[in-house]
């Protein structure tokens, strides 16, 4: 299969105006013909489905939350970038550009991220005027920072909310688009497949989480917005609801899934407190900057009180490795160094299955220094956080960290219409995999999300529609009957199972996740991958017979929710080992043990200067050898010349 | 420093809103619970323990346990959002009870919550009082430079104060009207005191307020109950603020004859 971007040539800086200009327009009368389904109202589907909606097409939008203020982009705090140059410090949409592209480590398509980095300058001005309380100078202008190592401060923020006060904004323009009858709200309603006629997206199938109905919903195109699939993991930083089912069921209908093995991970988060534990609290990287990390040097130290070693017994590792750029080296590197320490044995904190994963992020030092006063201020309500989760009080006792994941940068892949390689199935935000590479830079998700929301999708889904005309797939028609048929019964199967399982589904979910943490986390290397390939399909037929369900289909049923997740969790997990078994080369966050000079990625850009996408093969059996082929869709760069990166 | 707690647990169990719900002693579910684990995660453990006896797990919404989405909400012996303060269900910790301790779990309750299941409540009367006019109408596309109109420091700070609100419906829970109050102004301070939200103050507020009572919310009789059970710690100042808008607004807005999209 030849994989075509759609990317169009030319200057860089004219791509888009021109592409804008060749796409084809519907009339304004004939956009109220059109319906749109939105799958997921986060960042990038409140602002796709209340433009869309603007623009006069009718649109149906689904979320499995209550209400669609409660996405997960809700949880973001840092900030989000925008090429604005308002503090004159040298930051152009050229230079935005060339840092996501370096950032990514050189596996994205050039022409998608010069696309991100100019809207990103009109996604600052219209969440400004929806509404979006950013933090201000004095002089009533709008404020920065510099985040995640970035050289201009570009960075756009609302305390430690930002993604709120987005999502806020995206979600106030969505519910008036409600209210003006354009756009009908389904919440609490997950999508469980697409249905797909003759090569084109004609509708989707949903359950309804409180009736358990499941139904069919038909439209002219299906744009999914529906995030990441961190929670694979198990443990990660995401909310508990993420899921993969919408992008996995639409890779299983046809949609090529791209890169799944890029995730990255987030250095500074709490660590692991017991077994019960359900997700992990991500904390401000900006704590770095005053925080030394350290673990003891002897193994019989681990348990003791931390205050009471002395200097010469502390290992501070990134200071001694990296003096250069001590406790601020980048996120992959810092991770990877604390899981290194852990594994060794130095580690501290709870010991969980015989090891103590935690490092120390110690002030005790820039306290000294600044006093308790200063600290206070830059971090209190980060220092309150950490001790409303863990009953330690950071101003006395050091901090205890460890990296976990939080983001994933593979996803469908879609082409520069952001349209994956089904007929009329857009994808947008976190679930696609367009332009962050092996990599994301920080505040650069928020800015994806509503790039494609707001300023990408409604035009590139114009187009299609433009184009392409009105399905005429009608509710009598077989397809739809058929794809209702299958979800049913794949429903039904695990309620049966399920009344006479013995392990609950959060138990497989646990071991799964520990298997892709260990095998397919910050660290891979051929042989843990190929382990992990042997052993999640077998883990994966334990709980398709001997999983614990109770209560039935009909109604609310939380358990069967996550059962369903679960279920494509394992099949999209092995996939992941799969994909990075094969990139046999490290990059961004996608490192190889056998690919390294001292803990640094060494890419291999003859052979893996491409994008890998999976197509699926299979029928209802798993994402085995010959299931799924690779196809690849090479990369060129004309505008950023590819180099290693450095840090010592 | 891992101790474990038993606790007497009473849950109110309820298989949707025309059921007459009942508390369940699950004090034999309850019992070596880590005083690490937040409340939600003493809820998941009793859920695996139900689940592994053949019954059904409680069901209770949540989403992002960071405090932050608004999904997560019960009233704990009393409390909503139990005893911590400033703090949501999600954040609580077990290690704020004592082993022995006796804890009752029950809904948000309140005429326009309906019960979904169990300790979920249907909170969807808030969207539509957004509906009504929670926004400031602006294409995409359509905006003018983001600096061209200052917002002084004191402006923003304020307007974000009550934009912090997560929407979880505690104050409701804790007002003894069950007046949506506290969230309706927050919305309508937080638009209201930012220049970009002047043109559709006025409209705002009378919608908006109107939405509220319609919804069956109850009105304010100044308990401040919900200040202190806000979450994000909300202040009622809010509240006098929009009903002054409100007040405004009845006297001088009129509805402009020309029809266009919209809410209102
Ligand atoms: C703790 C944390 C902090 C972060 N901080 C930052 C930051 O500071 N800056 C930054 O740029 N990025 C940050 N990120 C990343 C960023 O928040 C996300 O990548 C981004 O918000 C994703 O937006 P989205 O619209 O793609 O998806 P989401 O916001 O995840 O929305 C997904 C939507 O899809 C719906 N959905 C999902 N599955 C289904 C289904 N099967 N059926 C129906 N509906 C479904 C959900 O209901 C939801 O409405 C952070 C992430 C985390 C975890
Ligand atoms: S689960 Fe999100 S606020 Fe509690």
């Amino acid at each position: 299969m030849e994989l075509r971007s759609n990317a169009p040539t030319g200057p860089i800086e004219k791509r888009w105006d021109q592409h804008r200009f060749d796409m084809k327009l519907v009339n304004p009368a004939n956009k109220r013909k059109f319906e749109v389904i939105m799958v997921g109202t986060g960042l990038a589907g409140a602002a796709g489905a209340a433009s869309l909606a603007d623009l006069g097409y009718n649109v149906k939008a689904f979320c499995y939350q209550d209400s669609p203020r409660r996405a997960h982009s809700i949880a973001a705090q840092g900030g989000i970038n925008g090429a604005k140059n308002y503090q004159g410090d040298g930051d152009s949409i050229h230079r935005l550009f060339y840092d996501t592209v370096k950032g990514g480590d050189f596996r994205a398509r050039e022409s998608n991220v010069y696309r991100l980095a100019q809207v990103s300058v009109d996604i600052i001005d219209q969440c400004v005027a929806l509404g979006v309380p950013f933090a201000r100078e004095y002089g009533g202008l709008l404020a920065n920072r510099s985040f995640g190592g970035a050289q201009v401060s570009r960075t756009f923020y609302a305390r430690g909310q930002t993604g709120q006060q987005l999502l806020l904004g995206a979600y106030s323009a969505l519910e008036r688009t409600i209210a003006g009858g354009k756009v009908k709200m389904n919440t609490r309603c997950e999508m469980v497949d697409v249905i797909v006629s003759e090569g084109r997206a004609v509708g989707i199938v949903t359950r309804d989480l409180v009736t358990g109905k499941i139904e069919s919903h038909l439209a002219d195109a299906v744009v999914l917005a529906t995030g990441g699939y961190g929670n694979v993991f198990y443990l990660s930083t995401n909310a508990k609801g993420c899921n993969a089912t919408a992008a996995w069921r639409a890779h299983k209908r046809g949609a090529l899934f791209a890169n799944p093995c890029f995730t990255q991970i987030h250095p500074t988060c709490i660590p692991q407190g017991g077994d019960y534990q359900s997700k992990l609290t991500l904390m401000s990287e900006s704590l770095r900057n005053d925080g030394r990390v350290w673990v003891p040097r002897k193994h019989d130290d681990v348990t003791k009180d931390p205050r009471t070693l002395s200097e010469k017994d502390r290992y501070y590792y990134l200071e001694e490795k990296y003096p250069a750029f001590g406790n601020l080296m980048p996120r992959d590197i810092a991770s990877r160094q604390a899981k290194f320490v852990c594994d060794e044995g130095l580690g501290v904190g709870p010991e969980i299955n015989g090891v103590r994963r935690g490092v120390y992020l110690d002030f005790a030092d820039a306290i000294k220094r600044d006093g308790k006063q200063t600290i206070a201020e830059k971090y209190g309500n980060l220092f309150e956080m950490y001790e409303r989760i863990t009953g330690e009080d950071p101003y006395q006792v050091p901090m205890r960290i460890y990296p976990a994941i939080h983001y994933t940068m593979g996803g469908l892949w879609v082409d520069y219409n952001l349209m994956s390689t089904i007929d009329g199935l857009f994808v947008g935000g976190e679930a696609n995999f367009s332009d962050h590479g092996a990599n994301r830079l920080g505040a650069s998700a928020l800015m994806q999300g509503l790039a494609d929301g707001y300023f990408v999708l409604p035009y590139t889904v114009g187009n299609y529609l433009a184009t392409k005309g009105k399905s005429k797939v009608t509710e009598s028609d077989a397809i739809v009957k058929q794809t209702v048929d299958e979800t049913k019964a794949r429903f039904q199967r695990l309620i049966d199972v399920g009344q006479k399982g013995h392990q609950t589904v959060d138990s497989f979910h646990r071991k799964l996740g520990t298997y892709i943490w260990d095998h397919c986390g910050m660290e891979r290397k051929a042989d843990g991958l190929k382990k992990a390939l042997a052993e999640i399909p077998k883990l994966r037929e334990e709980f398709h017979a001997d999983v614990k369900i109770t209560g039935s289909g009909e109604g609310l049923n939380r358990e069967l929710e996550k059962a369903q997740r679960v279920a494509d969790f394992f099949e999209l997990g092995e996939l992941m080992c799969r994909d990075a078994l094969e990139r046999d080369e490290s990059a961004g966050c996608h490192f190889r043990t056998e690919h390294q000079t001292n803990g640094e990625c060494v890419r291999d850009d003859e052979r893996y200067a491409h994008v890998a996408a999976w197509e699926w093969k299979g029928k209802d059996v798993a994402a085995r050898e010959g299931n799924q082929v690779r196809h690849v869709e090479p990369l060129s760069f004309e505008y950023v010349k590819l180099t290693q990166r450095s840090y010592k | 420093m891992n101790e474990n707690i038993d606790l007497k647990l009473h849950v109110w169990r309820q298989n949707g809103p025309s059921d007459g719900g009942r508390f369940e002693d699950y004090t034999g579910y309850a019992k070596n619970i880590s005083t690490h684990a937040s409340f939600l995660e003493f809820l998941d453990v009793v859920n695996d323990r139900l689940i592994l006896d053949g019954k059904e797990a409680i069901a209770f919404d949540h989403d992002c346990r960071e405090g932050i989405c608004g999904s997560c909400g019960v009233v704990i012996n009393g409390q909503p959002h139990g005893p911590q303060r400033a703090t949501t269900t999600c954040q609580l910790h077990m290690r704020k009870f004592q082993t022995g301790a006796e804890i009752w779990v029950e809904p948000f309750r309140a005429r326009a919550f309906p019960v979904v299941k169990d300790l979920a409540v249907d909170r969807s009367g808030f969207d539509r009082i957004v509906q009504a006019g929670g926004f400031i109408t602006a294409r995409a596309g359509s905006a003018p430079d983001a600096n061209e109109i200052p917002v002084p420091k004191t402006v923003a700070d304020k307007s974000m104060d009550a934009a912090a609100c997560i929407g979880c419906g505690a104050c409701v829970a804790a007002c003894p009207n069950a007046s949506a109050s506290l969230f309706t102004s927050a919305k309508v301070a937080h638009l209201g005191l930012l220049p970009q939200g002047q043109a559709e103050r006025m409209k705002r507020a009378i919608s908006m307020v109107g939405q509220h009572e319609k919804e069956g919310f109850g009105a304010c009789s100044n308990h401040y109950e919900c200040e202190a059970a806000c979450p994000k710690q909300v202040s009622v100042e809010f509240i006098a603020r929009m009903n002054r808008d409100h007040l405004k607004a009845q006297l001088t807005y009129v509805e402009s004859a020309g029809k266009d999209g919209g809410a209102g």
